[in-house]
């Protein structure tokens, strides 16, 4: 089958043109990128990558293919995958899938063939962009362009996410009522390991319907886009916390900060990928985490004592209640993909 | 925890000579963790047998002693210097046994001596398998099992428990014999019986099978507060069984999903926190490719050749950052230099595949065994860097120097497919080309995976590239389109490869890509996949859209370095390229560097203004020139390698700085040189190119025996040989034109003479000579398997002033402008000319060491357009020291089986030692002891024999031996001749005379050295080549010389103790 080429055309007008694969069909989205060497099948179904284009800037992509074990979500959100090089004959002994029928099955829009260094240092330079993949090369005008960027609206992204209604995973533990504003598989398995009952909330619900199954804890999930979109969860969490101990992961953390009184704020490219130096203030400790986020937590309420730090830029990565039981992280402690140092970090939470 | 402000002055101890298996890396390692130190404000005190490198310069530590590797030498120095810290982990396996020992006797104990770093105990549990064992065990990580049984009932019993396949292993027979693989009871039953009657204890190792298994490695850091990190992960391609350094490694892991990768990482974190390691480290994983089960195979608790190429193929510099650790430093306080911004607490996220592959050394040694195991083999290695595998690998291939610029190989395209599967069976240097011959033949990628154990996705990435290939060939240039070519360029085809397979020239090729604006562009090695800005020279070329590598206009110098470490080229060239570079810099001039060579100094990003990792083509160098246009570019360091891309880059009109190219021409053309040194009326050993055997004999009536023959078309001295008669003669010409007829044999006289050398500067004019070298071997030995000295014992002053005087005007004849080296031969009062190499060489770290001239400063600014009378230099010999110094060859012949021992015109040494001392005798026992040679005394066992020709000659040394109370073993021959003149022997029987025979002797360890003078080398059905052979796998002391022997006997009556001898530092050397 001949591919078709395409191209990527991002807001400062930078085109980058490729071959279209996976699901073939024009989108826009946020173009953010991952250096994360290894991992793509989680990355990729990981949903807090909801509404973007990600750039993996590892060039071989696909080479283990896709199993049905390594899920993050049942179905990926993420709008494209931008890759120099896709694999089309994976080999592991999980393989089930190779990545460009994965893709196409779940109608994401792939991109091989592309400087992904180059877009990545441009983005770094630039922050993040909206990003237009396009199969009609040359053929959109300067207006239809701008139409299709202002048609980008990423401020529901949760709620396309997040599950449509409540359910319980059985367990003998803790009881945690878990938030889910577009949950890593990740999370709950790491609750499930250690024995937890969940019972999992869409992000909007309140805090009388959370109470109403009388957890022991309350957790926020990670998620997609800006959490200034998601103010029910925010409010939640601000009428539990007090109540009930309340953890956040990534998107969890950032709502919890905003309901503690916190200012959050958008970094000019994030951290994505697997090697991000995290120190542990209290033990001085520094550990390799996951990370996916765009916004950090910033000003802290005399209440909250930062936990953890990012090596590279100082910026907040955990946040600890000094008096109330609140606690969050804004890397992955489920790792998933990425380096597993920080997985006790539940243990912490269940404590 | 920031730096220990108690550590003040720091022992470092380094690898000692290039051996196989512990090469140039530990040159990079040692010597950035000298830089790491004296950057803090330490002391470091330096020792390090191994003249050749860049860590041995008096300027990398304080205190720099080229002194033998033993712990009397080392106790002397430690006495002398008094150092309050050791460092362990930074000479490889050398320095780690070494810092053990020290640490065992006492010795640091008695002179308050600390390991910092990675402690002994750490050490020890690392390195013990006993105690390695056990550690595993606790911390629950998996390890192969094995189990030593004598039953057939217990290994079917010990099988059952770890699962089938399992290999048995007997104990004590040779090769393996009577062993195997078992895949069920049945299989093992007959196995374990065989191999349990053939072993001579009646045992056999039961271990489970992991054939096939993939092997990944971790390079781990890990600071004094616990903080860990994992520097790169490397994925060998060739499955479990091949020794890593002989195994085509890529980096990252290519074919682990993040559970498997997650899963190995963290078991080695584990393992390395459980050891408290404080540095770096290496885990070596086996991984079944079929389920999550893995096992621990090793881990080296120091830096390697693996940390090495992991520091090169992430920009992060392992030995640096162990070094600091050592002092104290916890990771988050270690800036990462490449951004210059964050930490070393990081994982490098790589966004480009590398490729490493070995080099060995069978070209060299054609008759080699050349299969591959679990004995490494390689004496150096390539890296390549891509964003894709196949641009990696073919980058790859055509560093390696083997003529090669596709996977399509002459060789293997003339097996049938049957032969081809069976070779690929047992891995060798051939595989890479045959399976991809066998692929080229639609065979499947399955079945080859099934029967060489590589993943099927190394195999595909194989098959694109055959695949392209057979595409191009349907391809003339005039039909192939811009589209393609960049399609093709993108894979990574160099031009010569395109042009080979579409019909056309290199250049054209070249001229059509530029004429379609399809050039390289280059990306940076910046450890965080663009996500910081980074400041780290350090370029790989692809064939993208942006380019990051921006020329600066300065002043700039491109210097070519020297490739991968080969035997006749090894790690003095880079010592050469380094120094060029060094003093460049000094005069505030950009300096470029060109290699590929991931186990040097000069592929270290901090040591060149940019860096690029890149082949040492024609075409890969032009397109770095055409890019960052240098002032000039600098050829003469870089060895063969270098010097052969002079003419090409002459005609591209690009400067040259130093001698000509036309030249360089003119001293490697036979015709051309001979006629020029007619013209100087300088002497050279009478030869002459024949096409017959009846010419040959001819031209030997004229010139009169003993002749030095050899074919016209090899370098290095290979397949050289001396006949002495009509009839050895007859044989070698008959043989040498039945391989090669199209090519004349050279035959020249043999002169029994002292072999002498020079390395000279010249700046056209003055010609200034550092110091004469004088070889202890008579010419007919390699000049980089001679023990050679300095200065030299036995020349005249008359015989110096004619050295000079052919130098200079040879010098001056040539227009050289920077380096000569020339070798001359002594005989009968005259001097004769050898050999003129119009270049650096190798004994130009030798030469500056222990002369303390800046030799390579010094041509460097010569070729710059300077002037030697300006620099303080007038022409001459620079006055000789008091003091001594011995070079010494080291020899890896042990590791490679049927490669012949004996000394010869062939060079075999992969590296040298040198010994310091206060005349001649003191130098030369050092250099002795430097070179792991027992001394024989009172009580030795000599095994002797010598050829009929040298028995007479041969007289005065028995006697001294004889006196200094040896004993002596001989078959027949010398046996008889020793009883004729008096002296006792015992008689141990030939081959053929049944058993025990003089190998069993050899092999029972009751001689202490072995001295076989052989007619001639290189006859493998030989006893002499059995003998010597032998000794060798058995570490047995052997030499083939008179004249080594000789002069051992002259230092045994000296009766030296090394722990008496004071060590002297470099800098003292006067």
């Amino acid at each position: 089958m001949q591919s078709k080429a395409a191209e990527l055309i991002l807001e400062n007008g930078m085109r980058f043109k490729g071959k279209a694969f996976g699901y073939v069909n024009d989108v826009v989205g946020e173009v953010v990128f991952s250096t994360s060497m290894t991992g793509y099948q989680e990355a990729i179904t990981d949903l807090s990558f909801c509404g973007q284009m990600v750039v993996l800037t590892y060039p071989l992509i696909g080479n283990y293919g896709i199993n049905l074990e390594d899920m993050e979500s049942d179905k990926p959100a993420l709008t494209a995958l931008i890759v120099r090089e896709k694999c089309d004959y994976p080999n592991n002994f999980r393989t089930e899938m190779d990545l460009d029928g994965f893709l196409r099955q779940n109608r994401v829009v792939g991109l091989e063939g592309i400087d992904t260094r180059a877009l990545t240092r441009i983005i770094r330079e630039s922050g993040c962009m909206k990003g237009i993949i396009t199969t009609e090369i040359g053929m959109l005008s300067d207006r239809a362009l701008k139409e299709r960027f202002d048609s980008l609206d990423n401020s529901d992204v949760v709620k396309r996410v997040s599950t449509p209604e409540v359910y319980t995973i059985p367990g003998t533990g803790k009881h945690v009522a878990f938030i889910d504003a577009g949950v890593k598989k990740g999370i709950l398995r790491e609750l499930k390991k250690r024995d937890c009952k969940i019972t999992v909330f869409p992000y909007n619900a309140t805090a009388d319907e959370v109470m109403a199954v009388n957890p022991d804890l309350l957790m926020i999930s990670n998620g997609p886009g800006d959490p200034g979109d998601i103010p029910e969860t925010v409010e939640t969490a601000r009428a539990l916390i007090g109540k009930l101990p309340v953890r956040g992961v990534c998107m969890g953390h950032l709502v919890i900060g905003l309901a503690m009184g916190c200012k959050t704020r958008k970094l000019k490219f994030g951290h994505h990928g697997a090697n991000q130096p995290v120190k542990n203030l209290k033990t001085g400790r520094v550990s390799i985490t996951s990370q996916n986020h765009n916004y950090i937590v910033d000003d802290l309420p005399e209440e909250l004592e930062v936990s953890y730090i990012n090596v590279n830029d100082g910026t907040c990565e955990g946040i600890r209640g000094k008096s109330i039981d609140v606690q969050s992280v804004q890397f992955h402690p489920e790792a998933s993909p990425g380096p597993l140092d920080t997985r006790n970090i539940f243990d912490d939470f269940l404590a | 925890m920031p730096r220990d402000n108690s550590i003040k002055k720091v022992l470092v101890i380094g690898s000692g000579p290039i051996v196989i298996g512990q090469a140039a890396e530990f040159d990079y390692s040692g010597t950035q963790a000298c830089q790491a130190l004296r950057e803090e404000g330490v002391e470091v005190v330096l020792v390090n047998s191994n003249p050749a490198t860049i860590m041995t310069d008096a300027q990398t530590a304080d205190r720099t002693y080229i002194e033998p590797l033993t712990v009397q030498t080392l106790e002397n120095v430690i006495a002398k210097e008094r150092p309050d810290s050791l460092i362990a982990g930074m000479g490889g396996q050398t320095g780690l046994n070494l810092s053990c020992e020290l640490y065992d006797k006492g010795i640091l104990d008695k002179y308050n001596v600390r390991v910092i770093g990675t402690s002994i105990e750490s050490i020890k549990e690392g390195e013990d398998r006993e105690s390695f064992k056990e550690l595993m065990e606790r911390t629950n990580q998996p390890m192969i099992r094995g189990e030593i049984v004598n039953t057939v009932e217990g290994a079917l019993k010990f099988a059952k428990e770890i699962g089938y396949p399992v290999i048995v292993r007997p104990a004590y027979t040779l090769g393996g014999t009577g062993g195997g693989i078992a895949e069920d009871e049945g299989e093992l039953g007959e196995i374990a019986a065989q191999g349990i009657h053939l072993s001579r204890v009646g045992q056999v190792l039961i271990e489970k099978c992991i054939r096939g298994w993939k092997e990944i490695e971790f390079e781990v850091i890990r600071d004094g507060d616990g903080n860990c990190i994992t520097v790169c992960s490397m994925e060998n391609v060739d499955p479990v069984g091949v020794h890593t350094g002989d195994s085509i490694v890529v980096a990252p892991a290519q074919t682990l999903a993040d559970k498997e990768y997650q899963m190995l990482r963290t078991a080695a974190i584990d393992i390395i926190n459980s050891i408290e390691i404080k540095g770096g480290c290496n885990v070596q994983f086996a991984l079944n490719p079929n389920s999550f089960e893995y096992a621990v195979i090793e881990i080296n608790p120091r830096v390697s050749r693996s940390s090495a190429l992991a520091s090169k193929a992430t920009g992060y510099p392992i030995a640096k950052i162990a070094a600091k650790i050592a002092l104290g430093y916890r990771l988050d306080e270690i800036k990462n230099a490449v951004t210059g911004k964050t930490y070393a607490c990081f994982e490098p996220a790589l966004d480009y595949c590398v490729i490493k592959i070995p080099k060995w050394p069978f070209d060299k040694f054609y008759g080699a065994k050349r299969t591959l195991g679990t004995k490494m083999m390689a004496t150096g290695e390539v890296m390549a860097i891509g964003n894709s595998f196949e641009a990696a690998l073919l980058k790859g291939v055509r560093s390696l120097e083997i003529k090669q610029f596709t996977l399509e190989r002459e060789a293997a395209k003339e097996k049938s497919s049957e032969v081809l599967r069976g070779r690929i069976k047992t891995p060798d240097d051939e595989r890479l080309f045959e399976l991809a011959e066998l692929i080229r033949r639609d065979y499947r990628i399955e079945k080859i995976s099934q029967i060489t154990g590589m993943d099927p996705f190394f195999l595909k990435k194989i098959k694109n590239i055959v695949d392209m290939e057979e595409e191009l060939k349907e391809y003339r240039l005039d039909t192939l389109t811009p589209e393609l070519m960049r399609k093709y360029k993108v894979m990574g085809f160099a031009d010569q490869g395109i042009a080979q397979l579409i019909g056309c020239t290199a250049a054209e090729v070249r001229k059509y890509r530029e004429s379609h604006g399809i050039l390289p562009v280059y990306k940076m090695v910046d450890t965080c996949a663009g996500e910081f800005e980074a400041v780290s020279p350090y370029y790989y070329s692809t064939y993208d859209e942006y380019n990051e590598a921006e020329p600066s206009d300065k002043k700039k110098v491109l210097v070519i370095g020297s490739g991968p470490i080969r035997i006749g080229q090894g790690i003095e060239f880079d010592y050469c390229s380094v120094h060029s570079i060094v003093a460049l810099k000094k005069f505030g001039i950009e300096t470029i560097i060109i290699n590929n060579n991931p186990e040097t100094v000069s592929t270290d990003f901090d040591t060149s203004d940019k860096l690029y990792f890149e082949p040492l083509t024609e075409e890969d160098v032009l397109s770095i020139i055409e890019l960052e246009k240098p002032d000039g570019v600098i050829l003469q360091f870089g060895g063969q390698t270098a010097i052969k891309l002079a003419n090409f880059l002459d005609e591209m009109n690009v400067p040259i700085f130093g001698t000509r190219p036309k030249q360089i021409d003119e001293a490697e053309d036979r015709e051309k040189f001979d006629e020029l040194l007619e013209e100087l009326d300088i002497k050279r050993p009478k030869g002459k190119a024949v096409w017959t055997t009846e010419e040959g004999i001819a031209e030997a009536e004229r010139l009169g025996y003993p002749l030095l023959v050899r074919p016209s078309y090899v370098l290095g001295g290979q397949g050289m040989e001396i006949t002495h008669n009509e009839q050895e003669l007859t044989i070698y010409l008959e043989d040498a034109f039945k391989k090669d007829k199209d090519n004349p044999v050279l035959i020249d006289r043999y002169l029994n003479g002292r072999e002498l050398e020079v390395d000279a500067i010249c700046d056209g004019t003055d010609v200034f000579i550092p110091g004469i070298m004088e070889h202890l071997e008579r010419a007919g030995v390699h000049s980089g398997d001679s023990i050679s000295i300095y200065p030299p014992q036995n020349v005249s002053d008359e015989m110096k002033k004619k050295i000079m005087d052919v130098t200079r005007r040879i010098s001056v004849a040539l227009k050289v402008i920077g380096m000569i080296n020339i070798q001359f031969i002594e005989f009968r009062g005259d001097l004769y000319i050898i050999e003129v190499n119009p270049r650096s060489s190798r004994t130009v770290p030798y030469i500056t060491k222990v002369t303390g001239v800046p030799v390579i400063e010094l041509a460097t600014r010569v070729m710059l357009g300077e002037k030697l009378a300006d620099m303080g230099y007038a022409s001459g010999i620079n006055p000789e020291p008091e003091m001594v110094a011995v070079k010494v060859p080291i020899f890896s012949t042990k590791k490679l089986p049927m490669v012949e021992v004996s000394l010869g015109p062939e060079m075999r040494s992969t590296g040298e030692v040198l010994g310091v001392g206060r005349n001649y005798l003191e130098a030369l026992y050092k250099g002795f002891v430097a070179a792991e040679f027992d001394i024989p005394r009172a009580g030795s066992n000599v095994l002797l024999t010598v050829c009929d020709r040298d028995k007479e000659a041969f007289l005065p040394i028995i006697e001294k031996f004889d006196k200094l109370g040896c004993r002596f073993i001989s078959t027949t021959g010398t046996a008889d001749f020793l009883e004729k003149h008096g002296y006792s022997v015992q008689r141990a029987k030939k081959i053929s005379e049944g058993v025990p025979n003089v190998l069993d002797v050899i092999r029972s360890g009751m001689c202490d050295l072995v001295i076989d003078i052989p007619k001639k080398g290189n006859d493998k059905e030989s006893d002499g080549f059995k003998m010597r052979r032998t000794a060798s796998e058995c570490s047995v002391n052997i030499l083939t010389s008179q004249d080594t022997v000789a002069a051992l006997a002259e230092v045994m009556e000296q009766k030296f103790n090394i722990a008496e001898l004071e060590p002297i530092a470099v800098s003292d050397i006067k």
